[in-house]
């Protein structure tokens, strides 16, 4: 469709030909957006639809996304792969360019970033969201051959660590055990370790009601803990056990070999399947490129999600450090969209627009049994750092609520269908 | 009153090179009631480890004072350094006076 002009923006229109420089510099700014994921997928389809005079390029190798929302009921058996792939069509048809290489390298001074594929594309502007490393090697023994037999599932790539998890668990007999290793904070998805139990337990229930999951955490406590516990002991009495750091849950050493979980104390588990989520950093782009601090996760600006290290690069998604909010899907859209209209701002020399950040994760427990955390966000008043908004969120009631769990598991749902239209529709 | 404290966990290293600082880590399991809480109308009655004493070959190298304050499963990181092979005694005594023990030996050479 072709937008009508209207009087007020031909009046806008004339009044820049006044001023040529301006004109030229938005009508050529180049917005470059590197990873097409929850922060980059957003910030390009957003960029378009709010600020159509940006010429927007967005770098993504996969020619197909697979979500990490969702995946653990692929795990679980309850959806498939494909219900969880997307692709790239939606924006291309919003006027995004799509260019399915590897961003190799960034200059932050010259404004270019190198692709694999040997292309060198210059931007004004870039929505940098590359996502998470898994740390190999620093659990001991997980290195990438060892992911082949205990898979991590947690960067899902083009989806095969998901499914290799998935036909272990199909594979596995009656009686099996399930042992799962759980890194300490800061990681992607701070509840979805737990999620996955719910649906790995699910799945047990079903069809291997003789089997369990032992889950070790490299913490005390966890996203939402009352509420999926309440949860596993109304569906899955005795199919979970869940051991926290104080009681040697920490996983210090593995052995792919034997499929072994070794304990901080020296505790070796051998289980059946193995489930091992690594600890992780920014992805390797982010730290070759300097903005990662010592942490290993990339500290920004909280108005305009502008890299420390390197004004000009906007860090969205789960490689920044993003105060008290959680690495999840939805503040990397929340965060992209302020991070785009920032950097529009900057190109037409204006102040960042002010900021408010919003989460809601959902996270599935059983069949229609869902359960939510919420939380809104600001920048300080001195714009130094980001804090939840007081009062403004919470998690779901506790108590015995059939109607609630169902409500909410809709609401997942809903969730999901919405922010993945508005990233690739 | 009547269960025994768990079996403590040590981590230590079997052998070391005489003066090298290494890290030993301890944890035992135990709910460090403190008396304050109800289990519904009924208060929750007191249950403490008050102290966690490490001797190197008999010689006191660490004492720590636990309270009320100290969370459940008590978990403590130090390092030592030894310039000859020795034993470690770690020794757990809660307010009733019961006590939990374990023996490392560390080589050193």
């Amino acid at each position: 469709m072709t937008p009508r002009l209207s009087r007020r923006a031909v009046l806008a229109g004339a009044a820049l030909l006044a001023a040529p420089s301006a004109v030229r510099a938005q009508s050529q700014a180049r917005l470059l957006v590197i990873g097409g994921g929850f922060g980059g997928a957003s910030a390009a389809g957003f960029a378009r639809r709010r600020f159509p005079w940006l010429d927007v390029t967005l770098v993504e190798p996969k020619a197909r996304f697979v979500t990490c929302p969702y995946g653990n009921l692929v795990i679980g058996g309850t959806k498939t792969l494909d219900a969880i792939t997307h692709g790239y069509d939606g924006l291309r048809a919003r006027g995004v360019r799509v260019v399915h290489d590897w961003a190799a390298g960034i200059d932050a001074a010259a404004r270019r970033v190198r692709l694999q594929g040997g292309e060198t594309l210059g931007y004004d502007r870039l929505i940098l969201s590359p996502g998470i490393a898994l740390r190999w090697g620093a659990l001991e023994g997980y290195d990438e051959a060892a992911a082949e037999v205990m898979p991590h599932a947690w960067v899902p790539g083009d989806g095969a660590q998901t499914l290799l998890l998935r036909r272990q668990l199909e594979a596995m007999p009656d009686g099996g055990v399930v042992g799962m290793a759980i890194p300490a904070n800061p990681f992607r998805c701070p509840p979805g370790p737990y999620e996955r139990i719910s649906m790995i337990a699910g799945y047990l229930k079903r069809h291997k009601p003789r089997s369990k999951i032992l889950a070790f955490d490299a913490k005390d406590a966890f996203s939402k803990q009352g509420l999926f516990q309440d949860g596993w002991n109304a569906l899955y009495p005795g199919l979970i056990e869940w051991v926290p750091a104080n009681r040697d849950g920490r996983i210090t050493r593995v052995d792919a070999r034997d499929r072994v979980l070794e304990s901080e104390f020296g505790e070796k588990h051998r289980v059946a399947v193995a489930n091992v989520i690594p600890p992780q950093s920014a992805a390797r782009i982010a730290i070759d490129a300097g903005l990662a601090d010592a942490s290993g996760w990339v500290p920004v600006n909280p108005v305009t999600f502008e890299s420390r290290a390197a004004p000009g690069i906007h860090v969205v998604g789960d490689a920044n450090i993003p105060g008290p909010m959680p690495k999840s899907g939805y503040i990397a859209n929340s965060t992209a969209k302020q991070a785009v209209a920032s950097a529009a701002a900057s190109l037409r020399g204006e102040a960042p627009p002010s900021a408010l950040y919003y989460n809601t994760c959902y996270s599935h427990v059983g069949d229609d049994y869902g359960i939510s955390i919420v939380g809104i966000f600001r920048p300080n008043a001195e714009g130094t750092a980001i804090v939840e908004v007081p009062g403004s969120g919470g998690v779901s009631p506790r108590g015995n609520l059939p109607e609630q769990r169902r409500l909410e598991a809709t609401y997942a749902d809903a969730w999901y269908d919405s922010i993945t239209r508005d990233m690739f529709g | 009153m009547t269960s025994p404290l768990a079996t403590p966990r040590i981590r230590i290293p079997r052998q070391v090179r005489a003066g090298e600082t290494f890290e030993v880590r301890t944890l035992i399991e135990h709910p460090m009631e403190t008396g304050l809480r109800q289990d519904g109308p009924r208060p929750i009655p007191r249950d403490l480890l008050n102290r966690l004493t490490v001797r190197v070959n008999g010689d006191i190298a660490l004492q720590a004072e636990l309270r009320n304050g100290t969370s459940a499963n008590p978990f403590h990181t130090f390092f030592l350094r030894l310039d000859r092979t020795s034993d470690i005694t770690f020794t757990w005594t809660d307010e009733r006076g019961r006590t939990a023990q374990a023996t490392s030996r560390v080589q050193v050479g």
